[in-house]
């Protein structure tokens, strides 16, 4: 009795703090994973088949990288209650306010072009046709934005979060030797040496994990969820839960790949589901639907950073928990990313899934820009009071970086002079 | 159309001075990164266009 009776009250706690995280978890989940998106599944997937286990390591190293980026927007909303692209245009004046416009629009946009082609190429494996595809998601996604409630959406979003773990009981099924995994994954070695193509790996696979819209979602996702500085421990654990969650998620997908299709090839990730039916019908049905839910999850966020940060700028009305009526730019602005972004899939002989990884590729090169506004908005004590980057969150930003500009450099002499990685 | 010109230069009134202080040398190397990067990004898209050229 006396054992249970000093239960009783860490469970309580316990329970409590599980409570209360649940009021809060949201946007560093929601964020980390809609950041598995349909081009991070197509380039997850393609990494499995091209190196097989040997590149588990480097994910493992980005669940930090993750982390610490988006981190600090938690800080900086809690702190400054400004979404991303206000917060640029009042500390840096409106030439740097549009420069970062223009590149979060145009990435915006691209990467949800790659959403709708793995959509509705997930949903052509089950014989749905693209157009259908595209109408039934914008149709989808209008319910979903339309009920009027940040909170509504945001739990909606969770559910799909949940989904995109279907992928890890599609890696048991196909029973990989966990000898290899351990042994060829988390050993540090670059499979096939330098080259140009190991290059455009390690870039797309960073591009599918951190990204500029997730600074500017994250950060307008913890103003408009009304979050203070009281909740940024909370905030903290969100984003770390969900830094994991996204590279646990996206090893699992290596691993499916790795084991059943090494060396093979792969442009998309539908064409992987599809090989992978071929083997086993029902790890190909998972890659299918995961991807379907994947592109679904990404093109909801990614239309919702954009329309955020427009509303920010242009001063509408830019909440989830606002009527149409009352914030018609916002709305419009979002539906107009979206139909655009659904209409180049339907565009015949377009090379879609080329275009799927050089999105990718394209905006991990821009990240450094928006990364180092970030870090000098962390630094402006006069805002950020205790809430300012330490000296060594300042050294792991500063480290990601110059990491990314040199990789973006090794890439570009790799496309400027193709024998020089050879 | 006018209203729409007229909101971008309230916008570029509104943040004509930067809140945070940058030396001379900190606004060059922020536009010399961003020259970089864009010029990095032409390139990609070079060899985008010569994958989809060669087919």
């Amino acid at each position: 009795m006396n054992f249970f009776a000093r239960l009783y009250y860490p469970l309580r706690k316990a329970w409590k703090a599980v409570g209360l995280y649940l009021v809060i978890a949201g946007p560093g989940i929601v964020v980390m994973v809609a950041d598995n998106d349909a081009g991070g599944i197509t380039t997850y997937a393609a990494t499995g088949a091209k190196y097989g286990y040997h590149l588990i390591w480097f994910l493992l190293i980005l669940i930090p990288v993750a982390y610490y980026v988006q981190e600090m927007t938690v800080r900086l909303g809690a702190v400054t209650k400004r979404g991303h692209a206000e917060a640029i245009f009042d500390g840096f004046g409106a030439f740097w306010g549009w420069f970062s416009l223009l590149d979060l629009m145009i990435v915006d946009w691209l990467t949800l072009v790659t959403e709708f082609v793995g959509m509705t190429a997930a949903l052509a494996i089950f014989g749905v046709p693209p157009w259908i595809t595209v109408v039934a998601v914008i149709v989808l996604m209008a319910v979903i934005v339309l009920n009027g409630r940040y909170w509504t959406f945001e739990k909606l979003a969770l559910l799909f979060c949940a989904l995109n773990l279907v992928y890890i009981p599609g890696a048991f099924i196909v029973h990989p030797a966990v000898r290899d995994v351990l042994h060829q994954g988390l050993i540090p070695n670059f499979a096939g040496g330098f080259n140009g193509q190991l290059f455009f790996f390690l870039m797309a696979n960073i591009g599918t994990t951190i990204a500029p819209w997730m600074l500017f979602f994250q950060q307008s996702a913890v103003v408009d969820k009304g979050m203070l500085e009281k909740d940024i421990p909370w905030g903290r654990f969100d984003t770390l839960l969900g830094s994991i969650i996204t590279v646990v998620v996206a090893v699992f997908i290596v691993i499916v790949t790795g084991t059943v299709l090494p060396g093979i090839d792969i442009d998309s990730a539908a064409q992987a589901a599809q090989e992978l039916m071929k083997t086993d019908r029902y790890v190909g049905t998972f890659l299918a639907i995961g991807l379907f839910d994947a592109g679904l999850l990404g093109a909801i966020c990614i239309s919702l950073a954009s329309s955020w940060a427009f509303g920010e700028i242009f001063g509408w009305a830019h909440s989830l928990n606002t009527k149409i009526r009352q914030a018609p730019w916002f709305y419009a602005t979002y539906f107009l990313m979206l139909i655009t972004a659904g209409l180049v899939v339907l565009i015949p002989q377009a090379p879609l899934v080329l275009i799927t990884l050089f999105v990718q590729v394209i905006a991990v090169t821009l990240l450094p820009a928006a990364l180092v506004f970030l870090i000098l908005l962390l630094n402006d004590r006069a805002t950020m009071g205790e809430r300012c980057n330490t000296p060594g969150q300042n050294f792991i930003g500063g480290f990601i970086v110059v990491s990314i500009i040199i990789l973006s450099t090794l890439y570009g002499f790799s496309v400027l002079f193709p024998n020089l990685f050879q | 159309m006018r209203s729409l010109f007229a909101k971008f230069a309230a916008i570029n009134s509104r943040y004509r001075e930067p809140r945070i202080e940058m030396s001379g040398a900190v606004r060059l190397s922020l536009l010399l990164l961003r020259v970089y990067l864009l010029v990095l990004v032409a390139l990609m898209i070079y060899k985008f266009v010569l994958i989809v050229r060669l087919g």
